[in-house]
């Protein structure tokens, strides 16, 4: 959820012709706003067409609660104000993702995302993607109140296939493509498996990944480059995990399966490369004995 | 050391964070717990009634039975053949005594007319009258009935709209009655789960409003496709369509649907009109499944034009299934309670409680879901519902039952069904894509309620405390005062489940008033006519009813609650052909017979 530590912001290529210059600008674009923009992109869209949110002043809750948690703590804990495109997204995730007819949900939901990233934290880094834990605490504590979105807006592919063009092009920007790819590729193998052993129709098995949320899950969750792993083929073992976590979860009719293997999954895997990295510097730093 | 602290608070305040939910959950289910009462006269003295269930005593032993649709959907046949169990309130007789209609949905199965006998006991009569055997693989099995006057001779006859081919049962003065479909104009076969009379033209005959949920071409025993299911879980827009029928006064109706501009395809689960705006003509509201809900203002008997959107109640798609209207403020105005799906953890829909908007009538006519506010929102999943001053306090309460389908106690289809409803078009509307049932349940075993108005903008539930304990899946709810005693009894109708008889017993302290009203320019049903009554500095509006809630219709006499000590200052009277009768200070604790004057 967290594009800060994204690709680098890149320097483009001088060039005369007005074509290549646009391509240039596009490639020196500040990275951190893409995710930003695209999710804001998808919110209006299906908010203009199918009118997906519960109402404008939940979601507008959840944004604003995110970000002034966001500013208060990090000019708290590290004296100096944040980008607040993280909270931007985590807050506007939970304002989708979370259905509830009450408002405080949204508000506390903003708020454990936000705080669980200043406690949650080994060597400096937080383990959990921020709305994914906010939203998992929600669902296991407050489940009388408060659901996830789990239906379409519309049901209709062309949308859908909107979303999904637009998301690969700029997670193929930030370079994380790899990631969703995987996913993708281990759940719908996973719905075979499923399919296999309960008998269930393989295009039941399939049918949550065409939903909405599956989405935002794919896009801004599992690729969060703050809570995910460093090297490329260890995110995709990740994503394969978490996928492969899901499948178990379904197999017992967990319904939130995505988000609770993704809280499993990924804080197990960055612990063990926090812990992988330590041992290394360990070994590194420690003196060589003839 | 200062750092050291910060993160000492900052653990602290997660920690707090983390235990808001379980406080939150834990203070209101002991809030819940606390409404248990014990001693029935414990309960009528602090809420002003007590149920008790009298079915059995009363001579009614009924139990709904389910259709068998097209093995190609015996996987999920719980679900699918989940609705047909409704309730209609009539004195079909004019005996002064109202009679009790049960439709059955079993192919085989029989409807029941429950004669009340006036001692307090109910005789099955259906037979011997001629709506009994209506439910037949070939022409389809009930999901409802409706009572009119269609030709005006004094008594009600019965529309019944099915999954198959309609009816439409001519009362032969009380004796007897026959069945005229074939020369009526009716559609020949619809899959229908409402209808309602009503005059939208104001021309003293009564009209049919049908709404279609399955595709009209679909025969549920003789599937050529399985794509019958709706192609989106909130935005279908495949099924079936509406049928507004005007009556020629020659026994027969015509179809003036598209006429009047109702273009809907839209899952209907239930209707009602009533002159929401003070135009004098009766407008229509369209509880949806699978989407929006609709509203109709009715442009003088010309026109209808969709205003959902415009109004507020048809913006958020949700799963309407019982559209029932009510002064709950005393206002002078209605509002529409409109019934969804609440699954804690899964799906929290909610309900609908259309409010009007403070300043907001007549072509701006404005509404606000305050179903929160009112403590009226959560209601598992909900089918039918109707308000009714139950406890003669002054304030309309609302009585609402719920369940889907009851099985296996252990064991949720829940998983399934949310798998299934979030997939693509190609995938939810195609019925061999949706896992089995297997045995299980789908929000099953629901807690029904019953919401005391306490006439401060907020509703309580007392429901286990007055003695509605069952856990049936509820389906159809209808208000009547069986025993002529000034009070509303309440029956249920439940899927698959027996015919609850709620007698009952209200604080001898409360008054009450009722109005039987006879049209004669007007419909002689009086459907559409408005009494506004003015009492204690108060005013309160209700209107003859052709039908209600989900698959039900009240009694058509309007009964009030008055509270203690009240004084009537005047009654107003607007039939339905425009006229204004005024009664001043009509006798309180009587029900009053009125004719429309000439």
């Amino acid at each position: 959820m967290n594009p800060e530590r994204s690709v680098s912001t890149t320097s483009a290529s001088s060039t005369t012709t007005p074509w290549p210059s646009v391509w240039a600008r596009w490639c020196s674009f500040d990275n951190r706003y893409l995710a930003p923009m695209f999710i804001t992109c998808i919110l209006a869209a299906g908010q203009l067409s199918f009118g997906i949110l519960e109402s404008y002043a939940r979601t507008a809750l959840a944004i604003l609660t995110a970000l002034v948690i966001e500013l208060v703590l990090a000019r708290l804990f590290w004296g100096q104000w944040p980008h607040l495109a993280s909270a931007y997204i985590s807050g506007i995730s939970i304002g989708i993702l979370v259905r509830s007819p009450a408002m405080w949900p949204y508000a506390l939901c903003s708020t454990i995302a936000i705080t669980s990233k200043y406690v949650l934290r080994v060597q400096g880094r937080h383990l959990w993607n921020p709305s994914n834990f906010g939203l998992c605490v929600m669902l296991c504590l407050a489940s009388d109140t408060v659901a996830s979105l789990s239906i379409q807006w519309g049901n209709y592919l062309p949308p859908m296939l909107i979303v999904w063009i637009l998301g690969a092009i700029i997670i193929w920007r930030l370079q994380r493509f790899h990631i969703c790819a995987t996913y993708v590729v281990s759940f719908v193998l996973f719905a075979g498996v499923r399919s296999w052993i309960t008998g269930h129709p393989f295009l039941a098995e399939v049918a949550p990944i065409t939903g909405p949320m599956y989405q935002l899950f794919i896009f801004f969750m599992i690729t969060d480059p703050k809570t995910t792993v460093q090297t490329k083929w260890g995110q995709c073992v990740v994503a394969f995990l978490v996928a492969l976590g899901e499948m178990i979860l379904r197999l017992n009719e967990s319904i939130h399966a995505p988000y609770y293997g993704l809280f499993v999954v990924g804080p197990s895997a960055n612990l063990i490369e926090i812990w992988w990295n330590s041992r290394q510097s360990a070994t590194a730093s420690a003196p060589h004995v003839a | 050391m200062q750092r050291r602290l910060l993160g000492i608070v900052l653990c602290t305040f997660f920690a707090a964070l983390i235990a808001i939910p379980v406080v939150i959950k834990h203070v209101s289910e002991r809030h819940a717990a606390s409404g248990a009462a014990t001693h029935r006269d414990t309960v009528t003295a602090r809420y002003g009634f007590c149920f008790q269930e009298v079915a059995k005593a009363a001579g009614i032993d009924f139990t709904h039975q389910a259709p068998r649709l097209d093995p190609k959907l015996d996987h999920i046949m719980a679900q699918v053949a989940a609705m047909g169990a409704a309730v209609s309130m009539v004195d079909f007789d004019r005996d002064g005594w109202q009679d009790i209609y049960v439709t059955n949905s079993g192919e085989g199965s029989h409807n029941h007319l429950y004669r009340n006998l006036g001692d307090g006991t109910f005789k099955d009569v259906a037979a011997e009258m001629g709506v009994a055997d209506v439910n037949q693989e070939p022409t389809g099995v009930s999901m409802g009935a409706v009572w009119g006057d269609y030709d005006n001779d004094g008594y009600e006859d019965l529309f019944l709209y099915k999954w198959g081919r309609p009816e439409l049962f001519r009362n032969d003065q009380g004796h007897r009655f026959i069945r005229v479909t074939a020369h009526a104009g009716l559609p020949h076969w619809i899959n229908a789960n409402t209808a309602i009379w009503l005059d939208y033209n104001r021309d003293g005959r009564l009209d049919l409003f049908i709404g279609g949920y399955y595709a009209e071409h679909v025969n549920l025993w003789q599937l050529t496709t399985t794509r019958v299911m709706p192609e989106s879980f909130e935005y279908a827009q495949n099924g079936g369509r509406k049928y507004m029928l005007r009556n020629r006064g020659d026994g027969s109706f015509e179809d003036v649907t598209e006429q009047l501009g109702i273009t809907s395809r839209r899952w209907a689960l239930a209707a009602t009109a009533a002159d929401l705006r003070g135009s004098g003509y009766p407008d229509l509201f369209i509880a949806n499944d699978y989407g929006v809900s609709e509203l109709y203002f009715n442009e003088g008997g010309a026109r209808f034009r969709e205003v959902g959107k415009q109004t507020g109640v048809g913006f958020a798609p949700k799963s309407g299934m019982n559209a029932a209207l009510g002064d709950i403020l005393n206002q002078g105005q209605f509002a529409i309670y409109v019934t969804n799906i609440s699954e804690a953890g899964i799906l929290l829909q909610g309900n609908n409680l259309w409010v009007p908007q403070a300043g907001t009538t007549g072509e701006h006519l404005k509404y606000a879901n305050l179903a929160r506010a009112m403590g009226v929102e959560l209601g598992g999943w909900s089918f039918g519902a109707q308000f009714g001053d139950l406890n003669n306090d002054g304030y309309l309460d609302l009585y609402l039952t719920n369940g889907y389908v009851s099985a296996a106690r252990d064991r949720s289809y829940w998983y399934d069904f949310s798998k299934v409803a979030g997939g693509n078009t190609t995938i939810i509307s195609d019925a061999k894509n949706w896992p089995p049932m297997q045995g299980r349940s789908l929000s099953g075993y629901q807690q029904k309620h019953v919401w005391l108005n306490d006439g401060a903008g907020q509703f309580f539930d007392v429901a286990p405390a007055v003695g509605v304990t069952d856990t049936y899946d509820g389906r159809a709810v209808a208000l009547a005062d069986l025993w002529n005693r000034g009070v509303l009894d309440v029956v249920v109708v439940n899927q698959k489940g027996p015919l609850l008889l709620y007698k009952n017993s209200v604080a001898p302290d409360h008054q009450w008033i009722a109005f039987a009203l006879e049209g004669s320019v007007s419909n002689r049903s009086a459907i559409g006519a408005q009494v506004r009554l003015f009492w204690n500095g108060q005013e309160q509006v209700q209107e003859v009813s052709g039908g209600s809630g989900f698959g039900a219709q009240n009694q058509r006499h309007l009964h009030f609650g008055l509270g203690k000590q009240p004084h009537i200052e005047k009654v107003v009277i607007r039939w339905p052909s425009g006229k204004v009768q005024t009664l001043i200070g009509p006798q309180i604790g009587h029900m009053h017979r009125l004719k429309e004057p000439v």
